[in-house]
């Protein structure tokens, strides 16, 4: 704990002053509410029994984990796919690049139009947004193997399969693992953008309604859960990669 | 002694975008059943080539090999190779590196459990058998791949440089325990070719010692090495020891690359 506090005290220290600084300059300058809401006018919302936070809270974080767990394994099963067979590379590689290419925000009406309200197109939204980059790093380090290492395996007349658990795999956990942290991201875009778009709940579905109503300091209060949801899944992609692939250096 | 080890004319040209590299030219040799080969020559000269075409590993652009009497077309089995390199699991405990072998030939890898820490106390790594390869220099990462190769008691041993990152002592150290591993004094011995720098190492291990001449890689001469068996730290002070040190010495320096 303490040596945690010693290596944050710098973010810490410039949080806290911003914070700061935004709470003086909105009394300096007399900022009006639904321009520019205090943090405290913001904490107050938070807390607040105004608007029932648990409920949006529980989709938008259903959508966003939901999304992060389908990009991840639709990404992970692609990727090594793509490094299994050179055939199967050939025919998904050019596929994959062109859905990539596509402006992912522009599909989410058609996803909606198709899929009916609810969390599930949310989700499909950040998967789509978020598997892209699972799967390349996949196929890079399933691929990036010292040459060394596979003669190993053919001397000892070890099975594709087997070389793929034993070693190919094991080396990919890193670039997995550094693909996730963007997927945890892109998550979360995707299942706001899929809220603002149509939805009855959730916290981005929450932030549109702010914008008839002018009530700024909601919306505020709403972005700080979503960051807070974000953070969550990141910080938990940092905790698994420690855990799983300890002996990688990590870097964040 | 009946051949285990035939080359017949093996070249070896390397093909890459930037042209092509003749690395071996019409190496021919035989290395008999439990013999200890040394190969030593110049950097670049195809030592590493040589055994990785040995091992099945890479095919040699022309030339015949066979081992065992059978023609080599594919990576041969029940090889142990210690490459120039450690090459490490970085995932994997040293002892789980060990044990690989094992698991990649899908044996029983607890059965072998035994033997990994036999070995690893063998070169003087017990006390490592829970870190990962990182947390180990580079020399002792080089004896936890030589556990490596032996586990699975291969027959033939293709060893690349495998002292090469230790300092004196524990290499001469380690020079007595490969003597003991391959077989000295018994019957049955394992087969063994062995790629070094140092003429001395070559000589003390040795049964013959190859010189290869400077890229492409020939046969410059075949030093038998005569000194009686077992050899102790006492060979190393012997007159012949020496005289076979200098004769390979000067066998090096005149093989001239060609067109020189
Ligand atoms: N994969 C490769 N592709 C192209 N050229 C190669 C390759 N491997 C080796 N060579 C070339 O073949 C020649 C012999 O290389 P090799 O590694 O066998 O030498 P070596 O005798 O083991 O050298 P050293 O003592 O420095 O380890 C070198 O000139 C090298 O440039
Ligand atoms: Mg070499």
């Amino acid at each position: 704990m303490d040596r945690w506090l010693t290596r944050n005290a710098p973010a810490i220290v410039l949080f806290v002053a911003l914070v700061g600084a935004w709470q003086v300059a909105v009394s300096a300058f007399g900022m009006r509410e639904y321009i520019l809401p205090s943090p405290l006018v913001v904490l107050r919302a938070l807390g607040g029994s105004e608007i029932p936070w648990a409920g949006h809270l529980w989709i938008t974080t259903l959508e966003i984990v939901g999304a992060f767990v389908l990009a991840g394994v639709v990404g992970v099963a692609l990727g090594i796919a793509i490094a299994w067979s050179p055939v199967l590379a050939k025919a998904l590689v050019p596929f994959l690049v062109f859905v990539n290419t596509l402006p992912k925000v522009a599909v989410a009406p058609l996803f909606l139009l198709w899929l009916g309200y609810g969390v599930v197109p949310n989700m499909l939204i950040g998967a789509l947004i978020g598997f892209f980059p699972v799967v390349i790093n996949t196929a890079v380090g399933l691929t990036q193997v010292d040459e060394e290492m596979l003669d190993l395996g053919r001397v000892f007349n070890a099975p594709k399969w087997r070389v793929f658990a034993k070693i190919r795999i094991p080396n990919a956990y890193p670039y997995i693992l550094s693909a996730l942290k963007v997927t945890a991201t892109a998550a979360v875009v995707g299942a706001i953008v899929g809220e603002f778009v149509a939805s009855q709940k959730g916290l981005g579905y929450v932030i549109i309604t702010t914008q008839g109503s002018m009530n700024t300091p909601v919306a505020f209060a709403a972005l700080v859960w979503i960051s807070v949801i974000g953070l969550a899944v990141y910080g938990a992609v940092v905790l698994a990669a420690r855990w799983i692939a300890p002996w990688a250096e990590t870097s964040e | 002694m009946s051949d285990l080890i035939v080359l017949d004319r093996v070249g070896m040209v390397y093909t890459t975008a930037s042209g092509s590299v003749e690395a071996l030219r019409e190496i021919s040799l035989g290395v008999g059943a439990g013999e200890f080969a040394a190969l030593v020559g110049p950097s670049g000269c195809g030592k590493s080539t040589l055994l990785r075409i040995i091992a099945g590993l890479r095919p040699a652009t022309s030339g015949a090999v066979a081992v065992a009497g059978r023609p080599v077309d594919g990576p041969l089995h029940a090889v142990g190779m210690v490459f120039q390199v450690p090459v490490l699991l970085k995932w994997r405990r040293v002892l789980d590196n060990v044990l690989l072998p094992a698991e990649l030939a899908g044996l029983d890898s607890r059965r072998h459990e035994h033997r990994a820490r036999e070995l690893l106390r063998l070169v003087g790594l017990d006390g490592f058998a829970d870190k990962y390869p990182r947390e180990l220099s580079g020399g002792m990462q080089q004896r936890a791949a030589l556990c490596r190769a032996l586990l699975l008691d291969p027959p033939l041993l293709l060893m690349d440089e495998p002292f090469g990152a230790l300092d004196a002592m524990t290499r001469d150290e380690l020079n007595l325990e490969l003597l003991r591993v391959w077989g000295e004094g018994n019957q049955r011995r394992k087969t063994i070719v062995f790629v070094t720098h140092s003429i001395p190492e070559a000589v003390f291990l040795a049964d013959r010692v190859v010189v290869l001449t400077p890229r492409p890689g020939r046969v410059a001469s075949i030093v038998p090495v005569s000194l009686p068996r077992p050899r102790t730290v006492a060979s190393r002070a012997s007159g012949d020891f020496g005289a076979l040190t200098l004769q390979i010495h000067e066998s090096l320096t005149r093989a001239q690359p060609p067109g020189r």
